[in-house]
C-alpha cells in the first residue's frame, strides 16, 4: 500500500539533503530508514522514552513525534553529527569514560539531550542536568554515571574555556547553534 | 560426536588427551594485575556513544520485507477458523503464516513445552499471537493483518490466580495434568514444629508482590534470511541465542547446522529476552516461505504483551526468632501467578524457595510454592528471578522480629550471619561470603548509628540483606558438556581475537572477556577484539541469565588464555635460552624477569611462538562442579558461588499525601573480586534503581477484561532522572576460590534488598508496615489511618500498627 511520497529538503548533520518519503513519516523514520542514520533509536514511537532525541536548531527534539516535513527549514543534528573531523564530542567521550553506557540504546538520545543542555547552560548544575534529561529514559544505569558523565563534560568545558573559547566550536557548529 | 556414554565413564580412557576443565584461583597470572580491577572503558563504549553500534533494528538487507503479528483480542478463546485469503491478496503482501504451519511446541525449559510460534487451537491472553504477515513495508503488513479473519469461541477467562487454582471447569492448558497448576514444589528441611515451639517471637502475615515488566528501551526485534545455500540466519535481540538456535531447529524442522543465530548489540534485556519469542519463528518461517529477508520489530505495546516479567506472588510467611535474635524457622506458602504459559516457571517455582537460605542462617525451613496459569501475559525471569519477591517478605519479617526482640535491625542480621564456607539447610554449598562486610559498609555509609530513629517522625532508615547465585548447576537441558566456552585466535599482527558465545546485553561481558585475555597475555586491551554470540563462529554459551556469565565465561576465558600464555612463555624462553617462568607478559611486551632490558612486543612473542610451535589458537571451557542437595530439585539454585548484598534506604513519608520520597539508597555488594569496578558499580546502581521503580512506580497488570492496563512507557512509569534517589554503590571483595580471579556475580543480587530496605525504612519513619507492593500513596495513607484508628486501643503488634513512635 503505497502512500504518496513527498520530496523534502532537509538539512541534516551539516549538509542539505533531499529525501522522498511518505508524507506521514516521522523525522525518525526518515533518519533511520531513508538516510540510514541508525544512531537515533526507536524505543516507543510515541514520545515517551527519548531514545530518538535529535537536535533541531540546537534544541532537543523527539524525532519520533516530529513529522519529517516539520524539519524542513531547520538544522537537524543526530548523534552521528556530534562526531566531527576534530573527533568525538566531549560528551561522547565522557559518557564512555564515566561508564555511563551499559546497553547503550538510550545513549544517543541521552547524549544529544545533554548536548542541548550544555549548549544552553555550559555550567549546568546536577539539578539542571537531571531536569534536562528527564525526558530520556535509561533502564540500565539508574542515571548516576550519566550525571557524572555530563558533569565531567561541564568541568572539561570550564577548563577548555580557560584555554580558549575555540575548544567548544566544533560542537557548536555541528548543532547549528553557531552563527 | 560418538554415542553418549554414561557420565561416569567419560574421562577414563581420554585422560591423555583431555585438557583439564578447572578454575584458577584468585591470584593474577603475572606479578600483579595490570587490567583486572582497573577503571577501564568498555570495549564498545565509543561505538555506543557515537551511534555506530549496530542493534538488530539497525540492520537492513536487500529486498527485506517487514513483518507484523495479528494478536488475540480475547483473553481466552478457542480458534474456530482462520481465513487469510484477503490478506494474501493484498498488493505488497509476500507471505502469511498461521500456527498450523509451525505446530511443534517449544519452551525455554524442555520439560514444559507449551508454546507454539502462533496459536493453533486456542488463545490464552489478550495479545497472544495468532498469525503473521510479511509485506513490502510495515504499513502494508499492518493493513494485511487486519484483513485476516479469525472466528473465536469465547471461553471463561481467569485472571485471579486463587480462582485459577480452585477452578477445575476452566482449563487454560487442557493437556496439563494438574488443572491450572503449572508447577508445585514442597520442600521441608528440619523440624519446623519444634523450631517454632522454642521461638520466643513469631510473626506470621501475608505479603503481595505485584507484577513488573523489564521494559528494556529496545523492544524485541528479529531479522531472518534464508539463503540459497539453505542456511537460515537469524539476527535477534535475544539473551539466549543458543536456546533460540535449538528451538528454531525444532519448530522449523530444519537441521540445526543449517541455522545460524546472531545476537547483535542488544538494547537491554533484564531477563525479558531469555525465552524464544514468536517473532523469531515467524521471521524465519516467512523468510523461508518468501525467500526474502524478513524483519519483525515489536511495538512498545507488543513488548508489554510478550512480557515474561516478574511473577506476582501472594506470600504467606511465618518466621520465628529467639529473644537473643537468632532466627529459628521460616515457613512460607506462595501462590505464583504465572500468566498464560510456562516459560521459566518451573525454575521460578523452585527459586521462590531455594534462594532464601542465606545470608542468614536458617536452621529449619519449609516452603510450598505453587505456580498457576492465568489468562494474562506470561511471566518469566526478571532480574533476581523468583527470589526478589520472597526476599521482600522475609526481610520485613526479620525487622518485625528484631523490633519485638528489641534488637537493632543491622545487629540482628549480624547475629544470624551464616558465615563463609558452610552449607545451607537446603544443601547449598557456600564458599566466599562477605555479607558481614556489606553490612558494615552500609551501616557506616548511611550514618546508621547516629541517625536511625533520630530523624524525627516521617523520616527513617531501613536495612535488608540478600544473596544470589553466580550461575547455576542446573543446566536447562541435561548434558555433560561445558556450560561456557571461549576460543582464542592469534594474528601475526599481534591482534588476538576472542570468540565468546556469551550475550553482551549491556552488562559488559565482551569487555570482561577482553580484559581477562589481555590480563593473561600481558597485552593492551585495544589489541584484543571480541567476537560474540554468533553460532557459526563462537563456542556455545548457554546465555545471559542466572548471573552466570562473569563466573562461567570468565573462567573459560582464563582457561583458554592461560594455555596460550603457557605456550608463549615456553616459546620465548626457548628462543632466549632461559627458563619459562622467567618470561613475563605484561603491558604489551614479553620480557625477562631477571633482565628487564630484554623485551619484545606481544606481536613478536606471538610470531616466535607460531614459528616454534604451530598456528596459534586455544579453547577454554567451564563447567560447574557437582553441587546441590540430594533431593529432587536440589540442583536448582545450587551455584558455584553466591553473591551477597546489604542495603540501607532512607525515606521521607509525607503523611498528608502518602507520597514517599527516597533521598538515598546505599548498597554494598560482595561480588568477589571486582574484575571491572566501573561495570560492577553500574550493575549495583542499576539494580537499586530497578528495585526502587518496582516499589513505587511500576505495576504490570490487566483490567477486568484481561487487557493490559498500561502497555506504554507513559502509563507504565519507569523512573526518570527526576525520580531517582542518590544511589551509593560500594563493592566488597570476598575473593572466591573458584570464581575467575575470585569474581562472583553483580548483575542481579543488588536488586533484592532494595525493596525490603525501603519497606523497613517506611516503618522506621512512621511506624507502619507495608506488606503489599507497590507502595502507592493510597496504601500509605490507608496504613496511616489504620495506625491512627488503632492507636486509641491496645497495641497488639498486629500488622499495620505495631510501632512505638
Amino acid at each position: 500500500m503505497t502512500v504518496e511520497s513527498k520530496l523534502l529538503r532537509l538539512h541534516v548533520n551539516g549538509a542539505p539533503i533531499d529525501v522522498a518519503a511518505p508524507a506521514h513519516w516521522t523525522l525518525l523514520e526518515v533518519l533511520r530508514y531513508r538516510l540510514l542514520l541508525t544512531g537515533s533509536k526507536q524505543g516507543c514511537d510515541k514520545g515517551d522514552c527519548g531514545a530518538c532525541t535529535v537536535l533541531m536548531d540546537g534544541r532537543a527534539r523527539l524525532s519520533c513525534i516530529t513529522l519529517a516535513a516539520d524539519a524542513v527549514g531547520h538544522r537537524v543534528t543526530t548523534i552521528e553529527g556530534l562526531v566531527t573531523s576534530a573527533g568525538l564530542d566531549k560528551l561522547q567521550q565522557t559518557f564512555d569514560e564515566a561508564g555511563a553506557l551499559q546497553c547503550g540504546f538510550c545513549q544517543p538520545g541521552m547524549i544529544v539531550a545533554a548536548r542541548a543542555c550544555l549548549d544552553r547552560k555550559p555550567e549546568a548544575t546536577r539539578a539542571e542536568i537531571k531536569e534536562a534529561l528527564a525526558s530520556n529514559l535509561c533502564r540500565c544505569t539508574g542515571y548516576t554515571k550519566i550525571f557524572e558523565a555530563v558533569e565531567q563534560a561541564v568541568r572539561a568545558g570550564k577548563a577548555a574555556h580557560i584555554g580558549g573559547p575555540a575548544a567548544m566550536a566544533p560542537t557548536a557548529s555541528a548543532t547549528g547553534v553557531a552563527r | 560426536m560418538s554415542a553418549a556414554k554414561p557420565a561416569g565413564d567419560r574421562t577414563d580412557s581420554l585422560e591423555h588427551v583431555r585438557s583439564p576443565n578447572r578454575t584458577f584461583g584468585p591470584q593474577p597470572p603475572g606479578e600483579r594485575f595490570e587490567v583486572i580491577g582497573k577503571r577501564m572503558r568498555k570495549v564498545d563504549g565509543a561505538a555506543k556513544a557515537t551511534g555506530e553500534a549496530l542493534y538488530t533494528d539497525d540492520l537492513a538487507l536487500p529486498g527485506m520485507l517487514h513483518g507484523k503479528t495479528l494478536r488475540s483480542p480475547h483473553a481466552h478463546a478457542r480458534i474456530k477458523r482462520i481465513d487469510t485469503k484477503k490478506a494474501e491478496a493484498l498488493d505488497g503482501v509476500f507471505g502469511v503464516v498461521t500456527g498450523a504451519e509451525m505446530p511443534a511446541r517449544f519452551g525455554v525449559i524442555p520439560w514444559t513445552p507449551d508454546e507454539t510460534a502462533l496459536c493453533i487451537d486456542k488463545v490464552r491472553f489478550i495479545g497472544d499471537p495468532v498469525a503473521a504477515v510479511a509485506a513490502v513495508d510495515e504499513e502494508t503488513a499492518e493493513r494485511a493483518i487486519q484483513l485476516i479473519e479469525v472466528e473465536y469461541e469465547l471461553l471463561p477467562a481467569l485472571f485471579d490466580p486463587a480462582e485459577a487454582l480452585a477452578r477445575k471447569d476452566v482449563l487454560i492448558h487442557e493437556g496439563n495434568k494438574h488443572g491450572n497448576v503449572t508447577k508445585e514444589v514442597k520442600l521441608e528441611f528440619g523440624d519446623l514444629a519444634a523450631a517454632f515451639a522454642k521461638s520466643d517471637f513469631i510473626v506470621e502475615d501475608d505479603y503481595f508482590f505485584h507484577g513488573t515488566a523489564h521494559a528494556p528501551i529496545e523492544t524485541h526485534v528479529a531479522l531472518a534470511r534464508f539463503g540459497s545455500d539453505g542456511v537460515l540466519t537469524l539476527w535477534s535481540a535475544t539473551q539466549i541465542p543458543h536456546y533460540v538456535h535449538r528451538e528454531l531447529a525444532k519448530v522449523l524442522d530444519l537441521p540445526a547446522p543449517q541455522i545460524r543465530v546472531i545476537q547483535p548489540c542488544l538494547g537491554g534485556a533484564f531477563g525479558g529476552k531469555s525465552d524464544p519469542f514468536s517473532l523469531e519463528f515467524c521471521a524465519a518461517k516467512l523468510a523461508m516461505k518468501t525467500r526474502r529477508p524478513v524483519k519483525f520489530l515489536y511495538t512498545r505495546e507488543e513488548e508489554f504483551y510478550a512480557h515474561r516479567g516478574r511473577h506476582p506472588m501472594a506470600m504467606h510467611f511465618k518466621t520465628g526468632m529467639t529473644k537473643d535474635g537468632k532466627l529459628t524457622a521460616v515457613d512460607s506458602k506462595i501462590l505464583i501467578d504465572g500468566g498464560a504459559y510456562s516459560s521459566f516457571g518451573l525454575v521460578t517455582t523452585y527459586y521462590a524457595g531455594q534462594l532464601l537460605t542465606g545470608p542468614h542462617h536458617l536452621p529449619t525451613y519449609r516452603f510450598h510454592s505453587t505456580r498457576v496459569f492465568t489468562n494474562k501475559p506470561p511471566c518469566g525471569p526478571k532480574r533476581g528471578h523468583g527470589s526478589v519477591q520472597p526476599r521482600f517478605a522475609l526481610e520485613v519479617q526479620i525487622d518485625r522480629l528484631a523490633e519485638k526482640a528489641g534488637i537493632d535491625p543491622i545487629e540482628v542480621r549480624r547475629r544470624n550471619f551464616q558465615g563463609a564456607y558452610t552449607t545451607t539447610v537446603n544443601g547449598q554449598r557456600v564458599t566466599s561470603n562477605g555479607f558481614d562486610q556489606c553490612l558494615n559498609q552500609v551501616e557506616v555509609a548511611s550514618g546508621w548509628k547516629a541517625r536511625r530513629g533520630k530523624l524525627g517522625r516521617g523520616r527513617g532508615l531501613g536495612v535488608a540483606g540478600s544473596m544470589y547465585i553466580s550461575g547455576t548447576n542446573y543446566c536447562i537441558y541435561p548434558n555433560d558438556m561445558p556450560q561456557a566456552g571461549i576460543q582464542i585466535k592469534v594474528d601475526r599482527s599481534g591482534l588476538v581475537t576472542v570468540f565468546s558465545g556469551a550475550s553482551d546485553i549491556g552488562q559488559g561481558s565482551n569487555s570482561v572477556a577482553a580484559y581477562i585475555v589481555a590480563e593473561e597475555l600481558g597485552m593492551r586491551v585495544e589489541d584484543v577484539r571480541v567476537v560474540a554470540a554468533d553460532s557459526d563462529l563462537c563456542p556455545v554459551d548457554l546465555g545471559a541469565y542466572s548471573s552466570r556469565i562473569t563466573f562461567m565465561v570468565g573462567n573459560a576465558a582464563i582457561h583458554a588464555a592461560r594455555k596460550l600464555r603457557t605456550q608463549v612463555q615456553a616459546a620465548v624462553a626457548a628462543e632466549w635460552g632461559i627458563e619459562a617462568e622467567r618470561v613475563l607478559l605484561a603491558g604489551g611486551f614479553a620480557f625477562d624477569r631477571d633482565d628487564r632490558s630484554k623485551a619484545i612486543s606481544s606481536a613478536k612473542a606471538f610470531q616466535i611462538t607460531e614459528a616454534r610451535l604451530e598456528t596459534l589458537g586455544t579453547t577454554g571451557s567451564y563447567n560447574t562442579p557437582n553441587l546441590g542437595g540430594d533431593y529432587r530439585g536440589g540442583t536448582i539454585g545450587a551455584s558455584p558461588a553466591y553473591s551477597y548484598t546489604a542495603c540501607v534506604a532512607e525515606v521521607e513519608v509525607d503523611e498528608e499525601t502518602g507520597i514517599v520520597t527516597v533521598p538515598h539508597i546505599w548498597t554494598a555488594h560482595d561480588c568477589g573480586r571486582a574484575l571491572a569496578p566501573v561495570l560492577v558499580e553500574g550493575q549495583i546502581e542499576g539494580s537499586a534503581y530497578m528495585g526502587f521503580g518496582e516499589v513505587f512506580l511500576e505495576d504490570h497488570d490487566v483490567n477486568r477484561f484481561g487487557l493490559h492496563a498500561r502497555p506504554n512507557l507513559l502509563d507504565y512509569t519507569i523512573p526518570t532522572s527526576m525520580d531517582c534517589p542518590e544511589f551509593h554503590a560500594s563493592i566488597v571483595e570476598s575473593l572466591d576460590p573458584e570464581g575467575p580471579y575470585g569474581a562472583k556475580e553483580a548483575g542481579e543480587g543488588p536488586l533484592h534488598p532494595t525493596i525490603p530496605a525501603i519497606a523497613n525504612a517506611i516503618h522506621d519513619a512512621c511506624g507502619i508496615w507495608l506488606t503489599k507492593l507497590p507502595f502507592t500513596p493510597a496504601k500509605v495513607l490507608a496504613a496511616l489511618q489504620a495506625q491512627k484508628a488503632a492507636s486509641g486501643g491496645a497495641r497488639n503488634g498486629a500488622s499495620g500498627n505495631g510501632a512505638a513512635h
